[in-house]
This record gives C-alpha cells, sequence and structure tokens, in this order.
C-alpha cells in the first residue's frame, strides 16, 4: 500500500516539477509587466521540437541539445518582444490575450506544417533510462533527473532574485513598477531580459517534458492551461508560489489520474476554480 | 457624436437618436433573406452562420458593452445544446419549446455563474471563465450516462417547426428558423443597449468603481447581463442542436470559446453588428479554405488575429467607423 503511494507521490512531483519549469518565466514577466502571455508555452513547444531536431537529425547527445532548447527559445522571444509585444504593454488585458492567442495559432500551425501532427519519437541516452527501486518504490531515472534540474534551477533563480543587482530591480519593477522607473532603473531593459530567461526556460521545460508527456503541435494549447493555473494559483512573481502551486497540481493530477481516473481533469480545474475563488491573487500572492 | 449638444443634455433623447434605424441596417437585414434566392446549396452553412452569429452577439453582450473578458462562454452554448438535445431524448420534439427549455437551462447556469463572475476581473476573471468552461466540459464528459460523452448524444428527434416544416437536408427551414430567432433576439439586444440599463454597462466598462459612486451597483448589472448572454448563448447551441440533430462534446470545447471571440474581436467588439459581420467572414472564409488545407486554418486566423490587434484594435466596424468619421471630416 505504501509502495504506490510513494510511487504516485514521486511521479506526482516529478511532473510538479516539469510543470514548475514551464511556468516559472510566465510568473515572474507576468508580475513585472501584467502583460498576459497566452503564448508562453508555444516557447516550450519550440524548445521541444530544437531538441528533437538536434537529436534525430544531427545526432547530438541528448544533454547537449538542452541548453540550444533554451538558447533558440530565448532567441525566439526576444525576437517576438521586440517586434509585438512591447507595443501592447499598455493595451488592455483582452488584447494581449487576443494577440498571445494569434500566435499560438500560428504557431502550432507551423509546428504541424513542419513535423506533422503526429508524436516526435524521441530516444533517451542509456544513463537515463530505466529506474532504481528504493525500498520497494520504483524511481524512474528520467524523473529522478527532471526533479535534480528542476530543483537547481530553483535555487539559482531563487539566489539570482535574491542577492543580485539585477534581481533587485526586478523585483522592484513587480512591486511598483513607476516607482522603480522613478528611481532610474531600467524597467523595459529589465524585463526584456526577464522575458528572455523565462521563455527559455519554457523552452529548456519543453525540451526535457518530451521523454515524459510527448511532444505534438497541440502542446502549446494542453499545458497553457496547466501554465496558467501554476501562475494564478502560485502567485505572480513569487518563485516560491509557482513551486509550492506546481508540485500541488502535479501531485493532484497524478493522484487523481492513478485513483479517481473517471473523473478526468474535473478535479484540476475544481481545485483551481475554488482556489482562485477564495484567493483572487493565488495562494501566495501579494496583490 | 452627430447628435446635437442639447440632445446630450437630455439623455432620452440620446438614447432615441442612437436607437433611430439606419438605411443600412434596414438593408442588411432585407440581404440576409439573399440565400433563400441566390445561394440555395450554402443554406445550411447560411444557418450555421447565424447561429454563430447569435453567438457572438451574446458574447458581444458581456464583453463589448460590460467588458467582461470571457474565455468559456461556450459552457452557456453548450448547456443550451445538450438541452435542447436531451428533451427530444425524452419524447419531446417540439423546437419552439426546446427553444425555451434551453435559454432557462443555460439562464439559469448563466446566473449561477455571475455571482462569481461579477466579483473578479483582470486576470483572475480570465482564468476562472476558462477553469468554469474547463470544468462543465469535463463533467459533460463524464456524465456520459446524461451526455453521452465523447461519442455524443445519440438519437435526437425534432419535430416539424409548427407541425408542417420539415428539418430537411437543403437546410430551408434550419435558416429560415435560425434567421428568424436571429433576427428577434437581435431586436431585444438591440432595445437592451440603447436603454439606460445598457448605457450603464458601457460606464461599468469604462470604469467599474465609478458606477458604484454614481448609485449604479456594477455587480448587480453584471449578474442581468450575465444572465441574459448566457440565455441568448443557450439558444444559439439549442439552435444548432436542433438544425444538425446532433450534440457533441466540442459544443463545450474551449475552441468554441476560442473562435467566438476571434469572429467578435474581427468584426468589432462593443458594436451590435461587430459579431455578425466577423461570423460571415470568419464562416465563409472557413468554408473556402477548408477545402484546401484544413490543417493550417488556424495560421491565418493567427495571422488575422495579430493583424487585428495590431492595427484595427476596434475589429472591421470600428476601422470603417473611423474611416467614414475621417471622410465626412474632410467633406465638411
Amino acid at each position: 500500500m505504501i509502495g504506490p503511494l510513494f510511487g504516485v507521490l514521486f511521479d506526482g512531483f516529478a511532473y510538479g516539477m516539469l510543470l514548475f519549469l514551464l511556468s516559472v518565466g510566465l510568473s515572474v514577466t507576468l508580475g513585472m509587466m501584467n502583460f498576459v502571455n497566452l503564448a508562453h508555452c508555444s516557447f516550450a513547444m519550440l524548445g521541444g521540437y530544437v531538441t528533437v531536431t538536434l537529436m534525430n537529425r544531427l545526432g547530438w547527445p541528448f544533454l547537449a541539445t538542452l541548453p540550444a532548447a533554451f538558447v533558440a527559445a530565448a532567441a525566439v522571444s526576444v525576437v517576438l518582444e521586440r517586434l509585438l509585444y512591447r507595443r501592447l504593454y499598455r493595451a488592455s488585458d483582452l488584447d494581449q490575450c487576443l494577440l498571445t492567442i494569434g500566435i499560438v495559432f500560428v504557431s502550432i500551425a507551423v509546428a504541424a506544417y513542419i513535423f506533422g501532427t503526429v508524436q516526435q519519437p524521441m530516444q533517451l541516452p542509456a544513463y537515463l533510462q530505466g529506474s532504481i527501486v528504493v525500498m520497494g518504490v520504483n524511481f524512474a531515472v528520467y524523473r529522478l533527473f527532471l526533479v535534480g534540474t528542476a530543483l537547481a534551477i530553483t535555487v539559482i533563480l531563487v539566489a539570482a532574485l535574491e542577492y543580485t543587482r539585477f534581481g533587485a530591480q526586478v523585483r522592484a519593477a513587480v512591486d511598483n513598477q513607476r516607482m522603480a522607473r522613478g528611481l532610474g532603473i531600467n524597467v523595459e531593459g529589465a524585463f526584456a531580459v526577464t522575458f528572455a530567461l523565462g521563455s527559455g526556460l519554457a523552452g529548456l521545460g519543453g525540451a526535457l517534458a518530451i521523454p515524459m508527456v510527448g511532444l505534438d503541435p497541440s502542446f502549446a494549447f494542453a499545458y497553457l492551461i496547466y501554465v496558467l493555473i501554476v501562475v494564478s494559483v502560485g502567485g505572480l512573481a513569487s518563485i516560491g508560489g509557482s513551486f509550492a502551486a506546481a508540485a500541488l497540481l502535479g501531485i493532484s493530477d497524478m493522484a487523481g489520474k492513478y485513483y479517481v481516473p473517471q473523473l478526468g481533469a474535473f478535479l484540476i480545474y475544481l481545485v483551481m476554480v475554488g482556489l482562485l475563488m477564495w484567493r483572487p491573487a493565488g495562494l501566495f500572492g501579494k496583490r | 457624436m452627430t447628435t446635437g449638444s442639447n440632445a446630450l443634455a437630455e439623455p432620452h433623447l440620446y438614447l432615441r437618436a442612437q436607437a433611430r434605424w439606419h438605411g443600412i441596417e434596414i438593408a442588411f437585414w432585407i440581404a440576409t433573406l439573399l440565400p433563400f434566392l441566390l445561394f440555395k446549396p450554402y443554406l445550411l452553412l447560411a444557418s450555421q452562420l447565424a447561429i454563430t452569429a447569435l453567438f457572438a452577439l451574446s458574447l458581444d453582450l458581456i464583453l463589448g458593452y460590460a467588458g467582461i473578458v470571457s474565455l468559456g462562454h461556450a459552457a452557456f452554448f453548450g448547456v443550451g445544446a445538450y438541452a435542447a438535445g436531451i428533451v427530444t431524448k425524452y419524447g419531446w420534439g417540439e423546437p419552439l419549446s426546446g427553444l425555451l427549455i434551453a435559454s432557462v437551462a443555460a439562464a439559469l447556469v448563466g446566473y449561477a455563474a455571475s455571482f462569481i463572475v461579477a466579483r473578479f476581473r483582470h486576470l483572475a476573471l480570465i482564468m476562472i471563465t476558462l477553469g468554469m468552461g474547463l470544468l462543465l466540459f469535463e463533467a459533460a464528459n463524464s456524465a456520459s450516462w446524461l451526455t453521452g460523452g465523447a461519442d455524443g448524444l445519440q438519437g435526437i428527434k425534432i419535430w416539424p417547426l409548427f407541425g408542417a416544416f420539415k428539418f430537411d437536408l437543403y437546410g430551408v427551414t434550419a435558416y429560415g428558423y435560425s434567421l428568424a430567432v436571429l433576427f428577434l433576439l437581435f431586436l431585444v439586444a438591440r432595445r437592451l443597449i440603447h436603454s439606460p440599463f445598457g448605457l450603464s454597462l458601457r460606464g461599468i466598462r469604462e470604469n467599474p468603481l465609478r458606477m458604484p459612486a454614481v448609485g449604479a451597483s456594477s455587480q448587480a448589472h453584471i449578474r442581468k447581463i450575465y444572465t441574459i448572454a448566457a440565455a441568448i448563448a443557450g439558444v444559439a447551441g439549442a439552435l444548432l442542436a436542433q438544425t444538425t440533430s446532433t450534440v457533441s462534446l466540442e459544443v463545450l470545447g474551449f475552441q468554441r470559446s476560442a473562435d467566438v471571440l476571434v469572429i467578435l474581436i474581427l468584426g468589432g467588439a462593443g458594436r451590435l453588428y461587430g459579431g455578425i459581420l466577423g461570423a460571415i467572414i470568419y464562416m465563409v472564409a472557413r468554408d473556402q479554405f477548408s477545402g484546401l488545407n484544413p490543417q493550417y486554418w488556424y495560421f491565418w486566423i493567427g495571422l488575422l488575429l495579430i493583424a487585428v490587434v495590431m492595427f484595427l484594435p476596434n475589429g472591421i466596424l470600428g476601422g470603417l467607423a473611423k474611416l467614414t468619421a475621417s471622410w465626412r471630416h474632410r467633406a465638411s
């Protein structure tokens, strides 16, 4: 009894860490500029396709493709930010929503055009396959790798946000954008960098997601909903909040699928709507 | 804008001036009869178009006029469609009373949801409407004893309209029926918008905090219009169920919520004809393009959406209004 329970907890936590990687960038950028970027998961999808292409066509090793996925997603996001997003910083939520939904539609069609609508095949290197058994509980090696990566990134992010000059500027811009501007902080510049980093993390998340959830053009929408749940439940610009919300969501989703499969995703949406009604600014949100 | 200063000073004169029927409007509604004569093979498409236009109109009431962004409006469309379909399964196939039952069902759901919706704005509102839509989708998916689940609702039997007009394969009855319902509900919406209630809705859209300060409770108004919009969306869903004799899970899907938003924004939100114009362009374009390559339809929709947001913030009708205004300005 305990074995399967721990197994579900671990798998759910690993899944939650994946959701954390996918959503942490959106949480910070949304908190800074209040820009509703529904195209966030398109960047994740891009990272996934970069990894698949580099591995299958050019024969790169899996680990080497991960930085490439990060860089590619970050680079594309900077171009889009300069071309489109920046013109809508002061526009309404609705306009921002629509623009980014448009980008999602385009990205899905482009992915379908280039790669087709089938799931992308991917062969993990041998050292990430298989599983180890500790006290009767099965730990898949890849999930351990995922959890380790996510934890390392969390530590780096928290440290960067709390202890660097740039992190302080970002926090100031999140707390009070006008005041930060008044103090001479280049909010646009800081935002552009944060946006690129956040999208890069999404790209990395997309690449790491393939062995767990697969990759096809519907990724950009399917995971958008999970990402939005993490962000809105965790609260804006709160790394700890995103982390907790992602872990909670991952575990409850996995447990729901395992113990009450007939309910499907119903439970998740119910929890989300309930939490938002109770605390509209999220569990850990300040505003 | 063209009303004189004394008309602006007298609110009821202003409203009456706004509500006056324009020649173009009358011409447009007469033109909606053309498919019966000219485009007979496209009558089924025309009936789908009228239904979509009605759905977009219902979204316009809450989004365009009251400023409530909703990413889950298909919920009410779906409730209406399922209500109309399920009634026929239990042996009552009369279409008009079916519409009524569907609109009541959707209005009840909408009324319940309005208490939640009225309390939130911005991102939380978007997320909550999205969440409620998804919740209903999953509920319909799970409750397969009632809805047929992923297979869709089976065995819908609609009696002939007024006992005389059968819903046939060519869509003559379907289009006439959908068009008549669209026109009637359009009149209702038009009356609503040009009433003091409609004016206060626009006030809420512009500043939801100031309206209670001048004595109009934002939340009560939002609850009312949300319920009305839900009822109209339910009628649109019921029309689809009755004219096509099928209800699938897709009526509740996120795609439908997103589509209707695109349609409304394309035509111009906050304008009575925005949803209708958007529906015409969207449905006709989809019909034409889907023959070529259905997979890439959303590429063009996405591109269009980006272009509209960047260059035509008030949709096609907003752009046209701007053009005619500048043209008039130059002429005078």
